[in-house]
């Protein structure tokens, strides 16, 4: 019993090792680092430090800038997430349709903007966007519907982003959709035919139930990933107009990297820390209660 | 396993090889050039090399959007380099982290190296408390940008010189439809409510840079008049983003004035088309009226000594060698970027242009930004609130009084390490 303990522990040991070393260790350091006001000035001099206990987070929740960011990324995700996955289940759908001709290369060209460079993309998203000279604003022209500045009308700012983004996400979550869907014996399809469901009983009764794990899968993905949104708001509006693009992400970062306040930002990712862990959170409990 | 033991000897070679050119008594320093900058400094350093070939400069060449990031995170990972170009607002933050070289000593014996040959306003950039942290390599400012054609049928060849004239060039241009909008000020930038505010005497900080200025009248009343140029639709209200290509809107008549950099004497001649050529011109920013200077804020890179660098007099003999006005006149044929000392002007690329003269005029007039290492942030907070009082979402009162209140609160470490060094002397 106490030598298969000892097998036992010696078998995790690279894994609890790396886990404490890149993992747990650095988690702590960084919990610590929230708890001080570590800057510029520290770095000049040790002494210049101050334990400032929960002062870091206070001030972020008291400053409207995090509200901004805060209510900004859940737009993203709120809006961004489900319409992701709607498209990408749509999406793999017609691809698994048996009547469904060039099955590869549809699949090809909507995974295409997955690996696309999503900096590139998001400079040629800005020219599309481009209220007088863009595509879009060029096509809506010929058709005589209005043109509306996309990434200057604080009002569309973020659904212009939140269209790159699912343009540029959804065949990720369509391949594993694909697979999940092919997993679902064609015999039951059959039988549920045979007592008479048609094409939409058969996709509710037969595919949304048989799909609940890949929908989990996919779900907190796709929460974990929308939440941590920077680089598209960062090249195409660097988080105007009107603030209204700043993530809690690119918050982070400028106060890390641009501004040095380490201590500051460490909260800020402790923050959004734990919005991810209660979003991934939520989607178990709801997965649970079916 | 013979062969195993070839490749690691060959290795072994190889790795010594690239660690030490094998040339003896020969000194290595590091400098890291910036984006362009970086790129056209490789070509001088053969000349340097032939001059002192008791030296070796590997040059190190960092793109600008990370270059701010990279030298913070090189100083504090103990793997600075040994000289480095900065750009001249970063030195207070770097002062503050105490990473770089009191140079004054070294200026006060060398031959080459003379203060008085530089703009006095670009070179306080480079004083903190008394130290000098780096000698100006190139210089920058904020002018005038203007459509000749269009100011000339407005009644202002020359460009508007004052507020007055500028707000009446303005007016006209709208009113006789000249263009779509009078000036492009990109609401996320703050230069231009800055600039204007420095031209009318504001210090923006309080002289010791532990508390806003902002409500006072000098920044208040500056604000008001930046603000109003967009409420009466002389400027439009939109981002720098928003922008996709500046060079045909300016061409297309989209708007006549652009208070911006030197760099864009640089694009407006490769980008604007052939019958626009004669078409722009430059100008000193408009002064607050005809009794004061016209001031823009000064700008630029440095050459600065990292104090960790084991090799401090050899970095010094690059500093004295890039500074020398022959380098200075080659490096702007290369880059345009402008020479940072008045005895460089001279050069007949520089004579040729005519819209250098306005940068001359405006370099003697420029002041340094607050020397704060917070100063980036409170700028960020100044086109905010700009931002939000061009569209009408706050008041010019509420704006300044929120910006006082942002840079009280950024600078309470500030306050609390002067007021701690204070106890100690």
């Amino acid at each position: 019993m106490k030598s298969e303990r000892r097998a036992a522990l010696l078998f995790l040991a690279p894994a609890l090792v790396l886990l404490t070393v890149f993992f747990f260790a650095p988690v702590v350091a960084g919990f610590a680092l929230s708890l001080t006001d570590f800057d510029l000035y520290t770095i000049g001099d040790p002494h210049n430090i101050r334990l400032v206990g929960f002062d870091n987070y206070r001030e972020l929740i008291g400053s409207s800038i995090f509200w901004t960011s805060f209510v900004n990324t859940m737009y993203f995700a709120l809006v961004g997430g489900p319409l992701t996955v709607a498209v990408s289940l749509a999406a793999a759908l017609l691809i698994n349709a048996k009547a469904a001709r060039f099955k590869a290369l549809f699949r090809t060209v909507y995974f295409a903007p997955v690996v696309t460079t999503l900096v590139a993309v998001s400079i040629v998203f800005k020219y599309i966007y481009h209220p007088r000279f863009g595509m879009l604003n060029r096509a809506l022209d010929t058709l005589g519907l209005p043109q509306p500045d996309w990434l200057g009308n604080p009002k569309l700012a973020m659904l212009a982003i939140i269209i790159l983004a699912v343009w540029k996400g959804f065949g990720y979550t369509m391949i594993i959709f694909v697979a999940g869907l092919q997993q679902i014996p064609e015999e039951l399809y059959e039988a549920a035919r045979l007592d008479g469901a048609g094409a939409w009983k058969q996709f509710r009764h037969v595919t949304l139930p048989l799909l609940a794990p890949t929908f989990l899968f996919v779900g907190i993905v796709v929460a974990i990933g929308q939440l941590q949104i920077f680089a598209e708001p960062y090249v195409m509006t660097r988080g105007g107009p009107l603030n209204k693009t700043v993530t809690m992400v690119m918050l982070m970062y400028e106060q890390g990297f641009k501004f040095w306040k380490m201590g500051y930002a460490a909260a800020v990712a402790f923050v959004l820390f734990l919005v991810i862990g209660a979003a991934t959170l939520v989607q178990l409990k709801m997965q649970e209660k079916r | 396993m013979t062969r195993l033991r070839w490749l690691a000897i060959a290795l072994l070679v190889l790795s010594c090889g690239t660690r030490d050119r094998g040339r003896a008594g020969v000194e290595r320093i590091e400098f890291w050039g910036l984006g362009r900058e970086g790129e056209v400094v490789a070509e001088m350093i053969p000349d340097f090399e032939k001059r002192h070939p008791e030296i070796d400069v590997v040059v190190q060449q960092i793109p600008w959007t990370a270059a701010h990031e990279k030298l913070l995170t090189a100083h504090v990972g103990n793997a600075s380099p040994d000289v480095a170009q900065m750009g001249n607002t970063w030195i207070p933050e770097f002062a503050a982290m105490n990473a770089l070289d009191d140079l004054n000593p070294f200026v006060a014996q060398s031959k080459t190296l003379d203060a008085r040959d530089y703009f006095p306003g670009i070179w306080a950039t480079n004083v903190v408390g008394g130290a000098l942290y780096g000698v100006p390599w190139y210089v920058d400012t904020r002018v005038l940008f203007y459509r000749s054609d269009i100011l000339a049928a407005v009644g202002y060849p020359n460009g508007p010189r004052t507020w007055a004239e500028f707000a009446e060039a303005s007016r006209r241009i709208l009113a006789e439809k000249r263009c779509r909008f009078a000036i492009l000020m990109p609401t996320n930038e703050w230069e231009p409510p800055v600039v204007l505010a420095m031209s009318n005497g504001s210090t923006l900080l309080t002289p010791d840079g532990t508390r806003g200025a902002f409500r006072q009248p000098q920044f208040a009343n500056a604000f008001a008049y930046y603000i109003d140029l967009f409420h009466r639709g002389y400027a439009p209200s939109v981002s720098n983003a928003q922008i996709a290509n500046l060079y045909q809107q300016f061409a297309q008549g989209e708007f006549a004035m652009y208070i911006t950099g030197p760099w864009n004497v640089g694009e407006f001649r490769r980008r604007l088309p052939a019958d626009m050529q004669d078409k722009w011109a430059t100008a000193p920013v408009p002064a607050r009226d005809a009794q004061t200077p016209s001031v823009s804020m000064a700008g630029g890179s440095s050459l600065v000594v990292f104090r960790a660098s084991l090799h401090k007099e050899a970095a010094r003999k690059l500093i004295e060698f890039l500074s020398e006005p022959a380098q200075q006149v080659r490096f702007f044929e290369v880059t345009g970027d402008l020479p940072a000392r008045r005895s460089a002007w001279t050069a007949p690329a520089l004579v040729a242009e005519p819209r250098f003269p306005a940068f001359r005029t405006q370099l003697e007039s420029v002041r340094p930004l607050p020397q704060v290492p917070e100063w980036e942030q409170i700028a960020t907070a100044i086109y905010d609130r700009g931002e939000a009082a061009a569209r009408g979402t706050t008041s010019v009162a509420a704006a300044v009084a929120e910006l006082d209140h942002r840079a009280d609160l950024l600078l309470e470490k500030r306050r609390w390490i002067v007021s701690r060094k204070r106890g100690r002397s």
